[in-house]
């Protein structure tokens, strides 16, 4: 797999929807395009609400792995 | 630019076709047409979304503050329209009584208003349900009303005010929460409706 620098990470853990969404949506926005951006969410419907965000806005996620209780996304900037 | 957005556009069509994965499919979602919003992250082209907030209940409220904090999120151009009850959500959560005769000073005095201050549709019970609600919300990481609407603010959602209600309840600008939109009528609503915008009436 190949290495992606992390430009910054969102720790959404214990938040509801919509939160996740929203704080990563927050994060991204200053960034430069290309940019790397962790997320970290506890709520169950991020799976299926971040895939949409990316859809919706344009942005890739590159990576979503889960250990049960965290799931973990890796999403480039457009 | 091959993908121009002609003079007679049918977005039923074309929403057909973009779900079909017809040939029209290719074009709307993956190139970057810079047709519309050229507002801020260059998105997708995507139609406004207009909320109708009717209703000061605090499941209305909260809903409403849901999909426009969301929406916002997702990079589309999102309006709220606050009329009737829903006016009174965006009252000053400070202030306790607002208007300028006894009428309008009792009717706020029977429904205080503010963000805060929202009672439930049903089960309100003397504010035990809001309360609990508050409670179960905090223990869950549910996001607050006023939580909501801090981040659909920042994120760029026009609050707009209706001007008519404002008259009626002898609410002022300055009764308002910063950041209000200028005061607006019933056309501005339907104008935007019959334009570009997905109309929701909460």
């Amino acid at each position: 797999m190949p290495v992606v620098e992390i430009t910054q990470k969102v720790d959404a853990r214990g938040l509801s929807c919509p939160m996740p969404i929203v704080k990563i949506a927050q994060a991204v926005k200053p960034l430069p395009s290309g940019a790397v951006v962790e997320l970290l969410a506890t709520d169950g419907g991020s799976i299926k609400d971040v895939a949409a965000w990316c859809r919706a806005t344009g942005h890739e996620l590159i990576e979503q792995t889960s250990d049960g209780v965290v799931y973990h996304f890796v999403i480039r900037r457009k | 630019m091959t993908t121009e957005t002609l003079a007679p556009f049918d977005p039923l069509a074309a929403a057909i076709s973009a779900v079909d994965g017809g040939p029209d499919a290719a074009s709307t979602t993956e190139a970057p047409t810079p047709v519309a919003s050229p507002a801020d992250d260059g998105q997708v082209a995507t139609k406004d979304l207009l909320i109708i907030d009717y209703s000061g209940d605090l499941e209305k409220v909260w809903a409403t503050m849901i999909l426009a904090s969301t929406s916002a999120a997702m990079g589309v151009k999102t309006r709220v329209f606050v009329t009737f009850w829903g006016l009174q959500v965006f009252v000053k959560d400070s202030k306790r009584i607002t208007g300028e005769n006894w009428m309008q000073r009792m009717l706020s005095a029977m429904q205080r208003p503010g963000i805060s201050h929202r009672k439930l549709s049903k089960m309100n019970f003397l504010g035990m349900g809001p309360w609990m609600m508050g409670r179960l919300a905090k223990q869950y990481g549910v996001a607050s009303p006023k939580e909501l609407l801090e981040a659909a603010q920042a994120m760029g959602v026009e609050f707009i005010p209706c001007q008519m209600t404002m008259d009626m309840f002898g609410l002022k600008p300055e009764d308002m929460i910063e950041g209000m939109g200028e005061p607006a009528g019933a056309a501005t609503v339907i104008g935007l409706m019959t334009e570009n915008s997905t109309p929701l009436f909460i």
